[in-house]
């Protein structure tokens, strides 16, 4: 772990979204969750932040941080946002738990001007052997859940995702494939990311 | 508006200290022919705004916070007026030592509205001219009207600018009015269970409460000051206004269908179920503390409020006028100001890119739950004044001082 990594205390994929974030930018967070990435931003980075956050509790953190923070479903759309409003829209492993993944995805490039966007990669190499030699729903520590009691309804893999960006006609300005540890497949990772990489981040544009 | 019998949160660790004993003070101007002009045209003066403080204010003059009450509050927000006072202030768990409103850092005021029967000039007030109480003489006041004369007071306390305003239900009407109207007056604004404007239905429960008192024969079209007072219509009023405030689920825990004081029905219309009894305190209890005219006066003034009209109907063009940092409370029970219209004025406010933040907390109380629900409200306002307070100060530091 780098010291800047440490000192922000953010899970590496979240790390990775705030290296993508430039200094000075307006971010709004879909999924705020507890308001660390956008505290850091706004202290580290001089970010102008805002939060969507669902749970009270996740409100009742970001309030805490003095991060401002809207309640409210996701699937809700983000029609009251003007377009290209904000600078950077981030959907941070959420995706995959909205009702409508298509509205969300069109709405964080009509908001933003860059979209990021990361997913828990269902086509990971561990998935793939879970369900092909257990014949279980896979469980891993980036898709923890039980099949039946998972808040995710729309589990995707890296080429899916890329698929449905091109469908949409969204452009992938960049794309990295992250893991929660540091492991020797690292370079065999960013070869073959829908394969071996758990986590793939994604920024996205209007195309 | 407090409920007697409903007091969770009153001692819970978190809330320390009260204010102690505090006295009323009055604040009087608009003297003729100084007077202030109403939203209707017509002038009114003297007047007078019964008010309190709580706290102390700092040599800048930047910790004031301003508290609005509701319907039927007053200037007594917090602590008690005597040593054997029993009750205290209607939101006397929000405001005091190390509480949401936090005495030992800012300076708290509340003043009681203008229309109002607590020590303002309303229609129970003497009428100059006349000698006489105003009765249906006084004016027809509005929402602005009462914010602009709380100016008056700001500005004769020497207060530039509040580090925030804050009340709910009609209390949020005014903090919304103040943001608005006043926005280089405001740091920061919050606004609980309110609406940019009251729903149809808020408006029709307002009319069958004026309707009760109007149809005393008492009121005698509103000249009863020195005879009897139509206490059976002000009642009923009251009784409508707290089923209101209260929730199907809140009855339900409160009430359930349990009897008053017997063993089993009277096959007569005498008091069954404690929520009729309930209500009946209610409603009586109010009759010996607020005036029929000024229940009139006031909730007439809540059905006009309507924020838009200062953005030509548009209330994103209103919204646009916003400078303050907002924090927009709502709970999951109130029907009678609910969450979705304290989302429309988040709405409003995050198309014009001011600082909103938006909660609805879960409460089964209803619209009472802004008076009772201690706890979250406590932990939203108190973190978000401190980085109000704390980003104020930080301002002041990298300016090297001076207040504006």
């Amino acid at each position: 772990m780098s010291p800047e990594m440490t000192a922000l205390r953010l899970r590496p994929d979240l790390m990775r979204i705030y290296k993508i974030i430039q200094p000075g930018s307006r971010v709004l967070d879909l999924g705020a969750g507890s308001g660390d990435l956008l505290k850091a931003l706004e202290r580290h980075k001089g970010a102008t932040v805002r939060g969507v956050e669902i749970s009270e509790e996740g409100i009742m953190e970001c309030i805490a941080k003095g991060i401002p923070v809207y309640q409210s479903n996701l699937d809700e759309g983000l029609a009251d946002y003007g377009a290209q409003s904000f600078d950077y829209v981030i959907l941070s492993q959420t995706l995959q738990q909205v009702h409508k993944p298509k509205l969300i995805l069109q709405e964080i490039v009509r908001v933003g001007k860059i979209g990021v966007v990361s997913i828990p990669n269902f086509g990971h190499w561990h998935i793939r052997f879970q369900l092909l030699l257990r014949g279980t729903m896979p469980k891993t520590t980036y898709i923890p859940y039980d099949w039946y009691e998972t808040p995710n309804i729309h589990l995707l893999s890296i080429s899916d995702f890329r698929e449905l960006c091109r469908g949409l006609g969204i452009q992938i300005l960049n794309e990295w494939p992250v893991s929660l540890k540091e492991g020797p497949l690292k370079f065999l990772m960013r070869r073959w990311p829908n394969l071996l990489a758990p986590l793939g981040i994604f920024e996205i544009s209007r195309g | 508006m407090v409920l007697y019998t409903f007091n969770r949160g009153m001692d819970m660790d978190m809330h320390h200290g009260s204010v102690g004993i505090v006295n009323t003070r009055y604040f009087t101007f608009a003297e003729p022919p100084h007077e202030l002009v109403l939203e209707c045209g017509e002038k009114l003066g003297p007047v007078t705004l019964a008010y309190e403080t709580y706290g102390q204010l700092d040599s800048q003059k930047a910790n004031a916070i301003l508290i609005m009450h509701a319907l039927s509050g007053d200037a007594h927000a917090a602590g008690y007026h005597t040593e054997h006072d029993t009750r205290s202030g209607w939101w006397d768990i929000m405001i005091g030592p190390g509480k949401a409103f936090d005495t030992d850092r800012y300076f708290v005021i509340c003043s009681n509205c203008l229309g109002g029967c607590r020590g303002s000039t309303g229609p129970s007030s003497l009428n100059p001219r006349t000698g006489t109480p105003y009765a249906m003489e006084f004016p027809l006041i509005t929402i602005a009207d009462m914010v602009r004369a709380q100016k008056e007071l700001i500005d004769s306390l020497g207060i530039e600018k509040l580090l925030a305003v804050a009340g709910g239900s009609m209390g949020g009407m005014k903090v919304l009015e103040w943001a608005i109207e006043f926005p280089d007056r405001v740091r920061s604004a919050i606004p609980i269970a309110t609406t940019s404007h009251l729903s149809p239905q808020g408006i029709a429960f307002n009319e069958v409460g004026r309707q009760a008192i109007m149809s005393d024969p008492h009121w005698n079209r509103g000249n009863y000051y020195g005879g009897t007072a139509p206490n059976r219509g002000l009642a009923l009023a009251r009784m409508i206004g707290h089923i209101t405030y209260l929730s199907d689920e809140s009855m339900h825990m409160k009430f359930g269908r349990r009897l008053q004081d017997r063993k089993g029905l009277s096959y007569d219309f005498l008091t069954d179920f404690q929520v009729e009894s309930y209500l009946h305190y209610q409603g009586d209890v109010f009759t010996q503390r607020f005036d029929a005219n000024s229940y009139l006066y006031i909730t007439k003034a809540i059905d006009y409020f309507d924020l838009a009209e200062k953005g030509e109907g548009s209330l994103v063009k209103a919204c646009a006028r916003a400078k303050a940092a907002f924090l927009i409370i709502a709970f999951s029970s109130d029907w009678l100001y609910p969450p979705y219209q304290n989302k429309e004025i988040a709405d409003a406010l995050r198309v014009n890119n001011v600082e909103a933040s938006f909660c609805i907390l879960d409460s089964s109380y209803g619209h009472d739950a802004f008076l009772l629900e201690a706890e979250q409200q406590t932990h939203l306002v108190s973190h978000f004044l401190r980085h109000v307070y704390e980003e104020h100060v930080r301002g002041v530091h990298e300016r090297g001082g001076g207040t504006t």
